[in-house]
C-alpha cells in the first residue's frame, strides 16, 4: 500500500508523501489549519497539544489522549484522530466537559485549555465517576500555568455528574469508525517524502522480514523519545519502521507476565494491577497519561536509557526479554541486555519482541524519586524484590536507575541481605553497602550526594514498609491521616 | 420593549461572577492566539541563532551552509540592521537585538535566518559556523561581585533611623545568608510575533506582548521610522506573568526588520527550549541579612544586602531590585533599617519582570528573619509576626505612612477559619512521635504596594464607541493574558451604561486606538484601564443626559440610567431607541477616556516618597508533609484569606489568588533553574523544569476573599489589584516545609533551606540537622 490513511475527525485522510519526521501536530496546524490544538513544548510534557487517538483493539475501539507534538504522522495509520474542533454536545453546543470548564472558570489564558479539555474528555468517556485522584492522574501530562488546577478538577467532577456518555458522538459512531479503521489496516504501508521513508509493517512477521532487509531503519514504537529526536534535535531519520500497532499480546502464564513489546504502559496497567499490585502506584508515575498511552515497555527497554522507569523494576523481578531476528528467537535476562551507556545487546535486524516478567511470591517494591512527583524523570528509581523464609532472607534483588550509565543491580546491597535475618540491622547494612554499588553523577536533576542518600534511604523505607504496614512512612499514608 | 420594561438587573454588573469573555472560545479551541491567525500569502519565517558561549568575542561567522539551504531567503546579523540595534526598555542602549562583536551569555541571539518555512529556518540556523574567543564568565551574583563585574543599573539604599546603632544595642542579633532562586515564566504560549509590511514605512505587527506601545516604539526605533508608522495588535496572550513585558521586543524587531528587508510578512516563534534559554526570568538573589530584636521578638533593626543575578543588561532590573527593597519589610515595622540592592551584571540571560517584580524576593527575606527570631526565642513564628505587624501611622523604610492596615483582622479570621492553633499543636504532636514523615504549618502574610514605582507609567487610556444600533465597542490600553481584564473592564462599562455585558464588544488591544499605553503589569490592569474606560463611559453618558433632557424636555436630574433603558421623566426609553435618537440629533457617541493615579510620588535619590497608592493584603496557612527519607513533600492543606477590596469579579479574583498561590509555591519548591559551569541553562524545557501539576495542588484548598474590605482610596469601584499580591502567599508553603525539617532537630534552629526547596535541598537539610 502506498498511502497512509487515517480518520481525522469526520474526514478520511490518505497521504502518499510522508516522511518519518512529519509530525501530527504540524499536520493539524499547518496543513489542515486546525489551530485549536496548540504547541506548548514540542516534547510531550505540557499537554497543550493533547488530542484523542482512537484505535481498534481486541476489546473494541478505544480512545486515548495522546500528545500530537511527538506523534509521527506515520504512526497515525489506521487510527481515528479526534481534535478539539470535533468536540461538541449532541445538539452542537458545548460538550459537558467544555460547559463545566466554562461554568467553573477553568480557563484563564486558555492556551492549555483545548489540551486539558481533550484529556478530561478522554477520562469522561472511560470513567463516569472519577475520584479527584483519578482526575489528577488523568491530568499528569497537562500543565496549566494560570489556574492552580482547582477549578479544572471541579469542572471534571461536574462533567462526570452531567454524564451523557451514551449519547456522545464518538460512542454513537463507534461501530462505523471501527469498521472504517479496520479496513485501513490491511497490509504494509510504505511511503516517503524527500527520500525519507516511513514503513508501517503489516504484522510482526513483516517487521521481522523488513528489519533483515533494513537493519539500519529506526524502529519507532510510541515515539515518546524518538519524537524528541525529531522535534528537538532535528535529527534526520532516513528510514523508520513504525511498530506501535504490533506485538500487543499480554498474558499471565507459568508465574510470569508475558508482555508483547508493543504493549503500552496503559495497556499493561490492568495486568500489573492484578499480578503486581505492589507496583501499580509506581506504574502510574511513568510519564503522564498521554505518554503512558503512547510509550511501550518494549521500547523503554530497547531504548537503553539509564533513566528509563521500567528496567530497575523489571531487573529486580528477574525479567527476561525475547529478541527476534527473522524467525530466530533468543531469550536473555534483561540485566544482560544493558551493556554500557548507549550500548545494548541487540544485533542488526534484531528486535525486542516480548518481555517475560516473573510475578513471584515475594516482598516487592518499586520507588521513584524525582523533583516533581508526576511526569518527571527519576533522580533515582529502585526496584526491590526480597524473598524471606523463616525469618531469613534467602534472596534479594535490588536494581537502580539514575545511579549509573545503565540500569543495574546493586550487588553489594543484595549480598548484605542474603542469608541475613529479616531485620532492621540487615537493611541498615544493605543501605550502607549500596554506597559501594554506585558512583552516581551530578546533573540538573540531582547531585551525586543526594542520589547516594536516597538510594540508602529507600532500602530503609522498604524495611519500614515491610516490617509494619500500618506505620505512616509515605506521604500518601500521611495524607490519608489528614483526610 | 419587553427588555426595556424589565427591571431585572443587567447581566454582567460589576462585583458579580461574570464568566471570562473568551471562556467558550477557550474550551472549543476557537480563541485565536497569534500563531493561529490567518497567514498572509508569501509569509516567511525567522529563526534565531543563539550564542554557544557564555562570554566571548565573535572571531568569525560563516553562514555559507545556512544560505545554501534551498528554502532560506537570507540571514540577518547586527551589521544588517537598518536602525538602532537596541531593545533596552530603559534607554541604556545595552540590549542588542543581535550580538555585535561580543556575546554576553550562552543563548544570546547572534543572527536570524529567514526562510520559507519555520522548519527550514530552524534547521538552517544550526548550520552556521561561529567561532568565539572565550572570555572569563561569572554566572551568579556573588561570583560576579568577586569578579568585579559591576552593576547593570544604579543600586538603591533605603534607610530610616540608625540601623547600625540599633543593631549594636539590640539584645539579640542574628545574621545569615539566603540564596533565592529565579523562576521561568512558563507561559504556555511562547514568544511570537508576526510583522506585515505595508505602504510607505508602515508595519503592522500581531504579537503576544503585555506592552504593545513599547513594542511599537522599539520596532520604530529599530526600523528608523516614526512611531506613527508602526501598529501593534494583541488580541490575547497565552499567559504572560511579566515574561512578555519587555521580552517580546527583540522578536518583534527581528520580524519587522526581516519583513521590511524581504518585503513579505514574517513570523517568528522560537522553540520552547530556545524561548527559555534566550528570554529573561525572575531574578535570583543572594541576600545577606542581619536582624536585631528584643526578648519579646520585636524587631529593633534590620540590615541587608540584596545581590541580584540581573544578567548581562539592565532590562527592568532597576525597578525589580528597587521593589525587592520596597518589600523587604513585607508587613513588619522596622524601627531602624538599612537595606541596599546590588543589581549585579552576570553572564546569564538578562532577567526581567515576573509577577511580584522583585517583591517576593524581599518578602521572603522578611519571613526568614521572622523565623530566625521565633526559633531563637522558641516562639510560634505567628506570634512574632503579630508583634511586628505595622500599625497605622508607622513609616515604611521608604518613608510612606501605612494608613490602611487590615492584617490584624485578616489574621484573626484566618486563624479561626483554619483552626490554626489546634492544627499547629497537632503538627507538633505528630512530629514528636519521631516518624519519617514530618509535618509543618505556617501562617504568612503579604502586604503589597500597588502602583508602578515609575510614577509616569500610572496612566491609561480607553476608547468607547456606541454605534447607532446601541451596540458598544470597548477598547483600552490593557492587554488580556488570561487574568480577565477585558471582562472586568466590560463589567465596569456595562454597569455605567446599565447595558447587558453582551451588548459590549471586547476588542483587541491596538496602538491605533489608544496611544502611549503602559505595560499591563504591576497588577495595574483593572485599576488603570477600568478607570479610563469609566471616564470614557461617563463622558458619553453626560452627553446622553443632556440630550435626553432637552429632547424630552425634562430637567437633567430627571434623567437616569436604568437596566437596558434610560428613565426620562416618567418615561422609560429603551437604550437602543435613545441611541438612535441621539444619533439623529448628531450627538457624539464616541469618547476617549483617560486616567492617572493621584497622590503618588517617589524620589529615588532620597529614597523617600509615596510610591504606592495603596496596599493589598492577604495571608495564608499552609500545612505540608515532608518525607525525611527522600526530601519529597506534599501540600496537605491551604487556607487563604485575601484582600481585593470590593472585588470587581469575585470568581476571576479567586482564580487569580489560587493561580498566583500555586505559581508562588512552584517558585519555592520544584521550579529550579540550573546552569552548568559553561553557563548553559540545563533546565530549559518542561522535561527538566518542573512547574506544578494538578497533583501538586493543595488537597484541601480553602480560598476566601475578605468580603468586608473596601479600598479606602478611590479606585475603580473601590476594588484592589490582585495579579501579583497572592503570589507571595506561596511563601507559607516554604515556611511550613522549613518547620517540618527543623523538627528533626527539635526546632533547635531553623532549617534555613535555600529556595527553591527541592527534594534534594530538603533532604540535605534533614541530614545536616540530624547530625
Amino acid at each position: 500500500m502506498t498511502q497512509l490513511r487515517f480518520l481525522l475527525n469526520d474526514q478520511e485522510i490518505a497521504l502518499s508523501e510522508v516522511s518519518p519526521s512529519d509530525m501530527l501536530l504540524d499536520h493539524l496546524r499547518i496543513a489542515r489549519r486546525l489551530t485549536g490544538t496548540k504547541e506548548g513544548c514540542a516534547e510531550g510534557d505540557c499537554g497543550a497539544c493533547t488530542i484523542l487517538s482512537g484505535r481498534v483493539t481486541p476489546d473494541g475501539l478505544v480512545y486515548e489522549p495522546i500528545n500530537a507534538c511527538i506523534r509521527p504522522l506515520a504512526a497515525c495509520h489506521g487510527t481515528h484522530i479526534v481534535t478539539i474542533e470535533h468536540l461538541a454536545a449532541p445538539d452542537g453546543g458545548l460538550h459537558p466537559v467544555q460547559a463545566e470548564m466554562v461554568e467553573h472558570h477553568g480557563s484563564q489564558c486558555g492556551f492549555c485549555t483545548p489540551g486539558i479539555v481533550m484529556a478530561l474528555y478522554g477520562l469522561w468517556m472511560t470513567d463516569p465517576d472519577p475520584s479527584e485522584e483519578m482526575i489528577e492522574t488523568a491530568l499528569q501530562g497537562n500543565i496549566c500555568r494560570c489556574t492552580g488546577y482547582r477549578p479544572i478538577i471541579d469542572a471534571a467532577l461536574a462533567a462526570a455528574r452531567a454524564g451523557g456518555q451514551a449519547m456522545d458522538a464518538l460512542a454513537r459512531e463507534r461501530q462505523d469508525v471501527a469498521r472504517r479503521l479496520a479496513a485501513m489496516r490491511q497490509g504494509r504501508v510504505d511511503v516517503s517524502r524527500d527520500g525519507h521513508r516511513a514503513i508501517v509493517p503489516a504484522d510482526t512477521d513483516d517487521l521481522a522480514a523488513l528489519l533483515v532487509q533494513q537493519p539500519d531503519a529506526t524502529i519507532v514504537a510510541g515515539a515518546t523519545d524518538v519524537g524528541l529526536w525529531i522535534t528537538k534535535f532535528l535529527r534526520p531519520i532516513p528510514s523508520a519502521i513504525f511498530i506501535g500497532a504490533l506485538m500487543k499480546d499480554i498474558r499471565h502464564e507459568d508465574g510470569a507476565l508475558r508482555i508483547g513489546a508493543g504493549v503500552t504502559y496503559s495497556e499493561a496497567l490492568p495486568m500489573i494491577r492484578r499480578h503486581l499490585p505492589q507496583v501499580a502506584d509506581y506504574w502510574l508515575r511513568i510519564g503522564g497519561w498521554q505518554v503512558r498511552n503512547l510509550g511501550t515497555i518494549g521500547a523503554n527497554i530497547a531504548n537503553g536509557s539509564p533513566i528509563g522507569d521500567t528496567p530497575p523494576l523489571l531487573i529486580a523481578l528477574g525479567a527476561e526479554i525475547v529478541l527476534r531476528h527473522c524467525d530466530t528467537r533468543r531469550q536473555i535476562p534483561l540485566q544482560d541486555f544493558f551493556i554500557d551507556y548507549g550500548k545494548q545487546d541487540r544485533k542488526p535486524g534484531e528486535f525486542v519482541e516480548e518481555i517475560v516478567i516473573p510475578t513471584p511470591a515475594a516482598r516487592i517494591a518499586a520507588y521513584k524519586v524525582s523533583k516533581r512527583r508526576d511526569s518527571d524523570i527519576s533522580s533515582v528509581a529502585m526496584g526491590i524484590v526480597v524473598r524471606e523464609e523463616g525469618g531469613t532472607i534467602i534472596d534479594a534483588r535490588i536494581a537502580c536507575g539514575g545511579m549509573a550509565a545503565t540500569p543495574r543491580r546493586a550487588t553489594a546491597a543484595e549480598n548484605a541481605l542474603i542469608g541475613q535475618p529479616f531485620a532492621a540491622d540487615s537493611f541498615a547494612a544493605a543501605g550502607r553497602a549500596i554506597a559501594d554499588d554506585f558512583t552516581p553523577l551530578s546533573d540538573m536533576r540531582a547531585s551525586a550526594e543526594y542520589r547516594a542518600s536516597v538510594a540508602r534511604n529507600l532500602i530503609r523505607r522498604f524495611w519500614l514498609e515491610q516490617s509494619d504496614p500500618d506505620l505512616p512512612v509515605t506521604l500518601r499514608d500521611a495524607a490519608k491521616e489528614v483526610a | 420593549m419587553k427588555d426595556a420594561t424589565d427591571n431585572a438587573p443587567i447581566r454582567g454588573l460589576a462585583h458579580q461572577d461574570a464568566i471570562h469573555d473568551s471562556a467558550a472560545k477557550h474550551v472549543t479551541g476557537r480563541a485565536e492566539y497569534t500563531d493561529d491567525l490567518n497567514e498572509p500569502s508569501g509569509l516567511a519565517h525567522a529563526y534565531l541563532g543563539l550564542s554557544e558561549c557564555a562570554h566571548g568575542r565573535i572571531l568569525s561567522a560563516d553562514y555559507t551552509d545556512v544560505l545554501a539551504h534551498p528554502d532560506v531567503l537570507g540571514v540577518l546579523t547586527a551589521a544588517d540592521l537598518p536602525g538602532v540595534n537596541d531593545v533596552s526598555p530603559n534607554g541604556k542602549d545595552d540590549d542588542p537585538i543581535l550580538a555585535d562583536g561580543m556575546v554576553h551569555f550562552l543563548g544570546q541571539p547572534v543572527f536570524a535566518v529567514i526562510a520559507r518555512t519555520r522548519d527550514a529556518a530552524r534547521r538552517a540556523a544550526r548550520m552556521a559556523r561561529i567561532e568565539y574567543e572565550a572570555l572569563p564568565h561569572a554566572l551568579d551574583p556573588i561570583a560576579a561581585r568577586d569578579a568585579g563585574m559591576g552593576y547593570v543599573t544604579d543600586p538603591l539604599t533605603l534607610k530610616r533611623g540608625d540601623a547600625a546603632a540599633a543593631m549594636a544595642d539590640a539584645p539579640h542579633r542574628i545574621a545569615g545568608r539566603f540564596a533565592i532562586g529565579g523562576q521561568d515564566h512558563f507561559y504556555l504560549e511562547g514568544q511570537i510575533a508576526m510583522a506585515v509590511p505595508g505602504e510607505d514605512d508602515d508595519m503592522v505587527l500581531h504579537v503576544s506582548t503585555q506592552h504593545p506601545s513599547e513594542v511599537q516604539h522599539m520596532v520604530a526605533h529599530a526600523l528608523g521610522v516614526p512611531n506613527h508608522s508602526v501598529v501593534v495588535n494583541v488580541r490575547r496572550m497565552g499567559g504572560g506573568f511579566g515574561g512578555k513585558e519587555t521580552q517580546m521586543n527583540l522578536f518583534a524587531c527581528v520580524a519587522a526588520i526581516a519583513a521590511r528587508r524581504w518585503n513579505c510578512a514574517v513570523k517568528i516563534r522560537p522553540d520552547r527550549d530556545d524561548d527559555m534559554t534566550a528570554t529573561g526570568k525572575r531574578h535570583d538573589f543572594v541576600v545577606d541579612y542581619q536582624v536585631g530584636f528584643d526578648d519579646q521578638g520585636r524587631i529593633r533593626a534590620v540590615d541587608g544586602d540584596w545581590y541580584a543575578r540581573c544578567g548581562f543588561s539592565a532590562d527592568l532590573s532597576g525597578p525589580v531590585t528597587d521593589r525587592a527593597l520596597f518589600h523587604a519589610d513585607n508587613a513588619y515595622y522596622y524601627p531602624n533599617v538599612r537595606v541596599s540592592s546590588h543589581p549585579m551584571r552576570t553572564n546569564t540571560v538578562s532577567n526581567t519582570a515576573f509577577r511580584g517584580f522583585g517583591g517576593p524576593q524581599g518578602v521572603i527575606v522578611a519571613e526568614r528573619m521572622i523565623e530566625e527570631i521565633a526559633y531563637a526565642l522558641r516562639m510560634d513564628p505567628l506570634e512574632v509576626r503579630k508583634r511586628n505587624l505595622y500599625q497605622n501611622g508607622q513609616l515604611t523604610p521608604y518613608h510612606q505612612e501605612v494608613t490602611d492596615q487590615i492584617l490584624p483582622r485578616i489574621f484573626d479570621e484566618l486563624e479561626a477559619s483554619s483552626d490554626y492553633h489546634a492544627r499547629r499543636q497537632a503538627v507538633l504532636d505528630w512530629n514528636a512521635k519521631g516518624g519519617v514523615i514530618r509535618k509543618g504549618i505556617a501562617l504568612t502574610p503579604v502586604k503589597f504596594g500597588i502602583s508602578f514605582t515609575a510614577t509616569w507609567f500610572n496612566q491609561a487610556g480607553a476608547l468607547i464607541h456606541v454605534y447607532n444600533d446601541g451596540s458598544i465597542h470597548l477598547n483600552h490600553g490593557g492587554t488580556e493574558m488570561g487574568q480577565g481584564l477585558n471582562t472586568k473592564v466590560a463589567q465596569v462599562v456595562a454597569e455605567a451604561f446599565q447595558c447587558d455585558i453582551s451588548l459590549i464588544k471586547i476588542t483587541k488591544t491596538t496602538t491605533e486606538k489608544v496611544p502611549n499605553t503602559s505595560a499591563t503589569a504591576a497588577s495595574s490592569g483593572a485599576d488603570l484601564n477600568g478607570m479610563a474606560a469609566l471616564d470614557a463611559a461617563e463622558q458619553i453618558k453626560a452627553r446622553l443626559v443632556e440630550f435626553a433632557a432637552s429632547h424630552w424636555g425634562v430637567a437633567p436630574d430627571r434623567v437616569a440610567f436604568r437596566p437596558r433603558a434610560v428613565q426620562v421623566g416618567d418615561e422609560l426609553v429603551p437604550w437602543a431607541d435613545l441611541i438612535r435618537a441621539a444619533y439623529m440629533a448628531r450627538i457624539q457617541l464616541s469618547a476617549a477616556g483617560f486616567y492617572k493615579t493621584p497622590k503618588i510620588h517617589w524620589d529615588r535619590s532620597t529614597g523617600q516618597g509615596r510610591p504606592f497608592f495603596y496596599y493589598a493584603y492577604g495571608a495564608a496557612v499552609s500545612e505540608v508533609s515532608v518525607d525525611t527519607l527522600t526530601g519529597e513533600y506534599r501540600i496537605d492543606r491551604i487556607d487563604i484569606l485575601h484582600d481585593v477590596g470590593r472585588s470587581l469579579n469575585p470568581a476571576l479574583d479567586r482564580g487569580q489568588v489560587e493561580g498566583a498561590f500555586v505559581q508562588g509555591a512552584g517558585w519555592l519548591t520544584s521550579e529550579e533553574l540550573w546552569w552548568d559551569d559553561k553557563g548553559r541553562l540545563r533546565t530549559h524545557a518542561p522535561s527538566t523544569y518542573k512547574v506544578p501539576l494538578a497533583s501538586d495542588r493543595p488537597r484541601i484548598f480553602d480560598v476566601r476573599l475578605a468580603e468586608w474590605s473596601v479600598n479606602p482610596e478611590r479606585t475603580v469601584k473601590r476594588s484592589k489589584a490582585v495579579g501579583e499580591p497572592p503570589f507571595m502567599l506561596g511563601i507559607s508553603v516554604f515556611e511550613a516545609i522549613n518547620m517540618a525539617v527543623a523538627s528533626v532537630c527539635d526546632y533547635r534552629e531553623p532549617a534555613r533551606i535555600d529556595a527553591p526547596a527541592t527534594p534534594e535541598r530538603v533532604l540535605m537539610a534533614v541530614e545536616r540537622l540530624s547530625r
